[in-house]
């Protein structure tokens, strides 16, 4: 039986997909502790302990914590990248690109760059926290080829 | 029985039961079968905002009083350059508009910005996360009839901060955000809703309102003391008053609009340099969130312990992203079917939502699996004309989430200032609310609402 309307979401029971199918989905979650700042927990989830090795996990999280720690630093270079806005009647912001934006931009490419090297080779895929509005780290898991896929 | 009659009827001969949506909304079905144009994230958005220019400016729905303020801005800046500078920079200096001129760039613009700026919506959760925070929270060893509390302690610099659940983003808060419900969005470091300038101050437009109250309080006080040099100087030997504002009316009203005006932005002014210097905000402040009122030793964790520095990090502080990506394209698999579940997905949900958003735990789990089964019963009517055209069928949008929200909205409310017992207040609105959500004429909603547990629970894996 086969549910033809286009605004079907159970197509995920009925449709056979060709590409690999989602086993499960693990979000870290943000880590306030030290503030608002964009931190994310460390913490190495259960799920992923058959996949990938914990210090590799850890170390790509360390990583992001590090380049959002530097996108948000209050630091010269943002002080005087806000005073001049502020003298402009901030209207800098719609010709140049703020230091945050060119982190993310550095970001996106360090994420695609452990997807490619060595998430995806273990059937994970690490989504850019930003897409998901900062709140969550989401990690998707794939099926393992090797079982074969089911439902 | 032997009596009874009972007339075989031929299934061949039955009208065969129309799958296609009647006339009216089948015209919006169709518009659905054009060939599809990848659709941006902001003609999805779930909150209750426009956008203009392609989602380039965003603004809240009910612009408040920002053409009245932009329109007091005009006319009394228009009224100063016509009638008092031609006089002063004759008797006096020509400095005296440029000068009024800087500082009305300045407050037009700071203004334009704080209106048309998204002020740090966060956006609503997936319903994948969604379903991942309700099996934590569910987790968090619940045996009691009780249902689970929806807050979260963190320890923020040594100090205890409470998290909130927010049902209607189906997330716990991060710190210092809160929702608001004229806005129907979580916003970051919330400040507060400004209807004089039709949108909520949080992180991201807070150095514009900063800047456009501290130059409008310069402009105003400029104003006034040129139109007060200006009368001065016209009613000097022996002229008078009457015979000075007889030659130049315009100063009249503008003495007026200033003299009323500057007491109320100075103030505000200096109120926000306060928190600016202390890092806080609006909320935490009436709310009384670190004075320490009940007892404790509370301090403000957030303050960098030195003016200074709390300034520059508040307005000179790095440009956060806006996290809405309102200009985005929605992924290809969604614009036509929705097939995974990103975007499109929540803004079904959360209209969904927003009609069974307070049932508690039990419910919050089934309307993150709610999707799938509306859909499938229903997908004609109001749930495909809610979440695709929120521009073109207005009315149909607004007559259900009004009403809703402003519960939903008045919950928030409610259970804000009391932390003790959220879970009662949600439980004796939950009723107003339901019974308000099963009077909309929408049958697509109402027959899933109460999904039995068994379904749901069968979806839930596959989801």
């Amino acid at each position: 039986m086969c549910f033809v309307s286009r605004t079907c979401t159970v197509v995920g029971i009925y449709q056979v997909r060709p590409q690999p199918a989602v086993s499960s989905k693990v979000f870290i979650q943000r880590d306030y502790s030290s503030g608002t700042i964009c931190k994310f927990q460390t913490k190495f989830p259960s799920e992923l302990e058959s996949r990938i090795d914990k210090q590799q996990f850890e170390e790509t999280i360390q990583t992001l914590n590090n380049l959002y720690a530097e996108a948000e630093k209050l630091g010269g270079k943002s002080y005087l990248e806000g005073c001049l806005a502020c003298l402009t009647a901030y209207t800098i912001f719609l010709c140049m690109e703020t230091h945050y934006e060119k982190v993310l931009k550095k970001i996106a490419r360090y994420i695609k760059d452990q997807n490619e090297k060595i998430y995806a080779p273990r059937g994970l895929l690490l989504t850019d926290p930003i897409e998901r509005g900062l709140r969550v780290v989401e990690i998707t898991i794939f099926e393992d080829r090797s079982i074969g896929s089911g439902r | 029985m032997k009596n009874c009659e009972y007339q075989q009827i031929d299934p061949q001969a039955l009208p065969t039961p129309t799958p296609t949506p009647p006339p009216h909304h089948g015209s919006e079905g169709d518009k659905k079968e054009e060939p599809r144009r990848p659709r941006r994230k902001w003609e999805v958005f779930p909150g209750k905002n426009r956008f203009f220019c392609e989602g380039r400016i965003i603004v809240a729905r009910q612009s408040g009083v920002l053409p009245l303020t932009l329109g007091l801005i005009l006319v009394t800046s228009g009224l100063f350059f016509i009638f008092d500078c031609p006089f002063l920079v004759k008797h006096l200096t020509s400095c005296i508009p440029v000068i009024g001129g800087v500082l009305f760039v300045f407050v037009v613009i700071t203004l334009l910005q704080t209106s048309f700026t998204d002020p740090g919506i966060l956006p609503r959760a997936t319903p994948d996360e969604a379903a991942d925070i309700e099996k934590q929270i569910d987790n968090t060893g619940n045996t009691s009839y009780r249902p689970p509390p929806r807050t979260k302690e963190v320890l923020i610099n040594q100090q205890v901060v409470k998290l909130k659940y927010c049902f209607t983003c189906k997330m716990f808060r991060p710190p210092r955000t809160s929702h608001c419900s004229l806005c129907d969005n979580c916003v970051e470091r919330f400040d507060h809703h400004c209807p004089w300038v039709g949108n909520c101050v949080g992180k991201r437009n807070y150095r514009f309102f900063y800047t456009f109250i501290v130059s409008l309080s310069f402009l105003t006080a400029f104003i006034f003391g040129c139109v007060t040099t200006h009368l001065a100087l016209r009613a000097q030997g022996g002229k008078g008053l009457v015979f000075a504002l007889q030659e130049s009316p315009g100063s009249a009203v503008e003495l007026v609009i200033c003299f009323f005006s500057v007491w109320s932005i100075l103030g505000l002014s200096g109120f926000h340099t306060y928190l600016v210097a202390s890092n806080l905000t609006t909320n935490e402040d009436i709310k009384g969130s670190w004075s320490g009122k009940s007892g404790e030793d509370v301090t403000n964790p957030y303050s960098h312990r030195n003016i200074f520095i709390n300034c520059c990090s508040v307005l000179c502080g790095p440009m956060p992203p806006s996290l809405i990506d309102r200009r985005g394209f929605l992924p290809a698999d969604e614009s036509a079917q929705t097939g995974s579940t990103d975007i499109e997905v929540p803004a079904l949900a959360t209209k969904s939502e927003i009609n069974v958003c307070t049932q508690g735990t039990k419910g919050l789990l089934e309307s993150a699996t709610l999707p799938p089964l509306l859909s499938t019963s229903c997908p004609q009517g109001k749930p495909q004309t809610a979440h695709t055209c929120p521009d073109s069928s207005p009315a149909v949008n607004s007559d259900p989430s009004p009403e809703l929200s402003v519960s939903c909205g008045a919950r928030h409310a409610a259970s804000s200032p009391g932390d003790a017992s959220p879970s009662r207040h949600s439980k004796a609105r939950s009723k107003k609310s339901k019974r308000a959500a099963l009077h909309i004429p929408n049958p697509a909603f109402d027959i899933p609402v109460s999904p039995t547990s068994p379904d749901a629970a069968s979806f839930a894996p596959l989801h």
